[in-house]
């Protein structure tokens, strides 16, 4: 491996040109399959995500098309059981968890410490290797029964179902073991290659995102992986542990689950957060605001995170005096969430705002995550919880964070790196269209979804009374116009690859440091050695309107001295 | 750059992303740490299990922990403890690239895995041979001990207990068979408390009733039950089978099996480095990966004093 890689650090040393780059240093599906390159692995993992990403999107379309009138429509009770179990588990343990790490991550990471890979390239690849494992575990679900007990897998239903939750929840718990290798590999790679000149605080702040999601990703995922590997034992075994017909105990479950899955929505939307500092600053042309703040604020919602767990058991026959202290606690989860959001909108202040693409995400993002956030205060207060325990609310609440939040800055860094990942610009008026789309179906989908369930529709039925329909049906068609949005944007992505104008090192105008290689870089990513400044100093940089991309006013200013390394 | 290229060429154990062994020695170690980090956790779900039925039902694990045999417990701790010195001394053979007496150690300590092993297989089969197993498939027939409580009052237990052997259950196989036997053991204290009724249970009419609560999730009855258990279940020697017995030796099973698997992935990284030790790996004094394994072992034993202190040595 080490011979290879040195052959090709020659290579990049003469060869600046575009066609020499870590997409073409290797031929061949093994080449990619057996690769430890952190870029071809992220790659990889977009590839595996977004599939996901597409499976999860035609449950939750078939799920949607269910409810559009009471009764059947177009599945039976059952199917519909299975449909929205299988929508929540693809998509949150197969997409949404590694998605912004594991693929946007895997690839940024090290290019952002001026790195030549993550500390841990062979973990990194058992990583993708587990994800497969556990991604066909899940899948192999469908075929011998699929699983209707919801994502959340809750006992006792979970330890007398019919269905194949073995094999799901088996899938699960080794996807888990992805999961906690990436956060290892991340929190090793950041604690110990960060380049000359990085300190702490002079890291970018999606690196402190990823940083803190690893500490999630380590510290709360093993809990999940006991707890799945007791509920198989339930299953397979009777071991008695959960289930009440033996003596067990159904809300131990509860709160194991939830010690791990409350953290877990952070280890969704920390990176998510992470991007849209980055976003931020880069399409406001304008230095970071608050950056101590936001990057404390990361931290503080990693350690919050792991207090707040109650909250989804308010209703579970909890102590008064526990509601309330988890109660509590979830408000002061908002503080931080604040904090950030205040200081994205001061960095926007007087800044010269560009409307491109990401930048459209990262305005969405803003306008959504604050309904979402803010309704999650409707659900922290206990008396309000009561009510809206189960509804529709919730479903709509989760979405507007996890979608409107996550997936929506996901979807921001995708536009932001993708020239860097394949060396194309995609066309910037149909990723506009694309975005208009996706936020007006999105709004539509699940903002019925708050009137509903706040009249009380429950979620998770099949059935309902006609006075839902036409809420349920705009919601409907709301999520056929995020269809569409998603299509559209399928589209101009896979035809950029092919036909999409070549992209230079820096389109964006942004100072972190992977920028400064070629896009898509070379197999060993810098054919210098870097030393870091602020990321964030745009002024460093000016427009070169020949390249169409940004390049440094003082292009010394980054590079080390010759033989100065440590 | 230069330097990368450089030392790359001279140390063949450097990977080509980092800048000196140093470095890549650093970033093992702290990945091992967070690893072992996450290993506790793992079985910190295990010993939350425990402390929440420990502290809802001491009496079970009183009860329990007498069927546990503490001298081949203690002869396992100190077949581990031993391991954990020879490991140690392996990784010191590895720094002073003493290789012949590294791979010695190396086999004294994976010898001791066995060891440990053998023992565990030993306890296991004691207790399969007495029914003495995890909550479904609990059925214990031990000659002195347990059947004080099935000889007691009434047949409505006699009953049961011939059910939970025997009848087909609608359930998960014998899960709910398990249930009859649970729920017939505990008549005298549990039930009441469930049913809130002050009436004597285990008359045949309001057996399948109590077959009914026993149903109840634990949590509903809190630690307000064992007040009520207190007169039955205080024995300093082993006395009537408390309510929920069942739940100790599945935890047993539980901890003391996964620990086991545990055990076995140490063995296979031993037999790893033994054979990285004879195809000479460690010759440049690259010990990098015996050191990883030595912590992984250290953290393995630590893990089974504790159970031993938690399963075995109660009071």
């Amino acid at each position: 491996m080490a011979v290879d890689t040195l052959t090709v650090n020659g290579a990049v040393g003469v060869d600046h040109d575009h066609r020499e780059s870590y997409l073409t240093t290797g031929h061949g599906i093994l080449s990619w399959l057996f690769t430890l390159d952190h870029k071809r692995i992220g790659v990889m993992y977009l590839v595996a995500i977004l599939t996901s990403f597409f499976l999860g999107g035609v449950f939750a379309l078939l799920v949607r098309t269910e409810l559009l009138t009471p009764g059947q429509t177009i599945m039976t009770a059952d199917a519909y059981n299975k449909m929205f179990t299988l929508h929540g588990a693809v998509m949150i343990f197969l997409f949404i968890i590694p998605g912004i790490p594991a693929a946007l991550g895997n690839f940024v990471l090290p290019l952002m410490l001026g790195a030549k890979d993550v500390a841990l390239p062979r973990l990194n690849l058992t990583s993708f290797w587990f994800w497969m494992i556990g991604a066909v575990f899940s899948l192999v679900s469908i075929i011998v029964g699929a699983v209707d007990t919801g994502w959340t897998f809750y006992t006792p239903y979970s330890t007398t179902t019919s269905t194949a939750v073995i094999s799901m929840t088996l899938g699960v718990f080794i996807l888990g073991f992805s999961s906690i290798f990436t956060g290892l590999n991340f929190i090793v790679t950041i604690h110990k290659m960060r380049p000359e000149g990085m300190t702490w605080f002079k890291m970018p702040l999606f690196l402190w995102g990823l940083y803190s999601t690893a500490i999630i990703q380590v510290l709360a995922t093993p809990v999940l992986g006991i707890t799945l590997l007791l509920l198989i034992a339930e299953r397979a075994l009777g071991v008695g542990i959960f289930d009440p017909t033996l003596g067990g105990d159904p809300v131990l479950y509860q709160h194991f689950f939830w010690f791990y899955s409350h953290p877990a929505v952070y280890i969704m939307i920390l990176p998510a957060m992470g991007i849209m500092s980055e976003l931020m600053s880069v399409f406001s042309h304008k230095h970071i605001f608050g950056y101590r703040f936001i990057a404390w604020s990361s931290i503080a919602i990693a350690i919050f995170s792991f207090l707040v767990w109650g909250h989804h058991m308010f209703t579970s026959g909890q102590s008064g005096l526990t509601n309330m202290i988890f109660s509590a606690l979830t408000f002061s989860v908002a503080i931080p969430s604040a904090v950030k959001v205040f200081n994205w909108l001061a960095t926007m202040y007087k800044g010269s705002i560009e409307l491109a693409a990401p930048m459209l995400y990262a305005l969405s993002f803003l306008f959504l995550f604050a309904i979402g956030g803010l309704t999650g205060l409707f659900l922290g207060a206990l008396s309000t919880d009561v009510h809206l325990h189960d509804t529709y609310f919730v479903v709509a609440h989760f979405h507007y964070v996890m979608f409107g939040g996550t997936v929506i800055a996901f979807l921001g860094g995708l536009h932001y790196w993708w020239p860097k990942m394949f060396g194309r610009m995609y066309s910037e008026r149909w990723a506009q269209l694309a975005a208009l789309l996706v936020f007006v179906g999105f709004n539509l989908t699940f903002f019925t979804q708050f009137v509903m369930g706040s009249h009380g529709m429950p979620r998770r039925y099949y059935n309902y009374l006609e006075e839902f329909t036409r809420f349920h049906q705009a919601s409907t068609v709301g999520s056929y116009v995020l269809g569409l949005g998603f299509f559209i944007m399928a589209g101009y992505l896979i035809h950029s690859l092919f036909r999409g104008e070549r992209a230079s090192a820096n389109p964006w105008g942004a100072a972190t440091l992977e920028w400064e290689t070629s896009s898509p870089p070379p197999a060993n990513n810098f054919d210098r050695e870097l030393i870091a400044g602020d990321p964030y100093d745009l002024e460093s940089l000016r427009y070169e309107p020949a390249i169409k991309g940004w390049v440094r006013k003082d292009p010394t200013s980054i590079v080390a001295a010759e033989g100065g390394a440590t | 750059m230069a330097g990368h290229s450089h030392d790359a060429h001279h140390d063949p154990d450097l990977a080509h992303h980092f800048e000196s062994a140093d470095q890549q020695f650093q970033s093992a170690k702290l990945g091992m740490w967070i690893f072992l980090a996450t290993e506790i956790l793992f079985f910190g779900g295990l010993f939350v299990a425990y402390s929440v039925y420990r502290s809802n039902h001491p009496e079970i694990f009183i009860y329990g922990h007498h069927f546990l045999d503490k001298g081949l417990g203690a002869l396992n701790t100190v077949v581990l403890i031993f391991s954990s010195f020879t490991i140690a001394w392996a990784v010191r053979a590895a720094q002073l690239r003493q290789i012949k007496l590294l791979k010695l150690l190396l086999v004294a300590t994976i010898a001791c895995a066995f060891v440990f092993l053998g023992v565990k297989y030993v306890e296991y089969s004691t207790k399969w041979k007495h029914g003495l197993l995890w909550a479904s498939k609990y059925d214990p027939h031990v000659e002195d001990h347990g059947e004080a409580p099935h000889g007691g009052e009434d047949e409505a237990h006699g009953a049961a207990e011939m059910s939970a052997e025997t009848a087909p259950s609608e359930g998960n196989g014998g899960a709910a068979a398990a249930t009859t036997a649970a729920g017939s053991a505990g008549t005298e204290a549990g039930a009441e408390i469930d049913s809130g009724t002050q009436e004597t249970p285990g008359t045949p009419e309001t057996s399948p009733a109590g077959e009914e609560r026993s149903n109840i999730p634990v949590a509903a009855e809190g630690p307000g039950g064992l007040a009520a258990d207190d007169g039955t279940a205080d024995h300093d020697e082993v006395g009537d089978e408390p309510r929920k017995a069942q739940i100790f030796f599945s935890i047993y099973f539980l901890m003391t099996g996964l620990h086991g698997i545990h055990v076995i992935g140490g063995i296979v990284a031993m037999l790893w480095l033994l054979r990285c030790a004879f195809r000479g790996d460690f010759d440049g004094g690259h010990f990098t990966r015996v050191d990883m394994v030595a912590l992984y072992w250290h953290v393995v034993d630590l893990i089974w004093i504790y159970l031993f202190l938690l399963l075995y040595l109660i009071h």
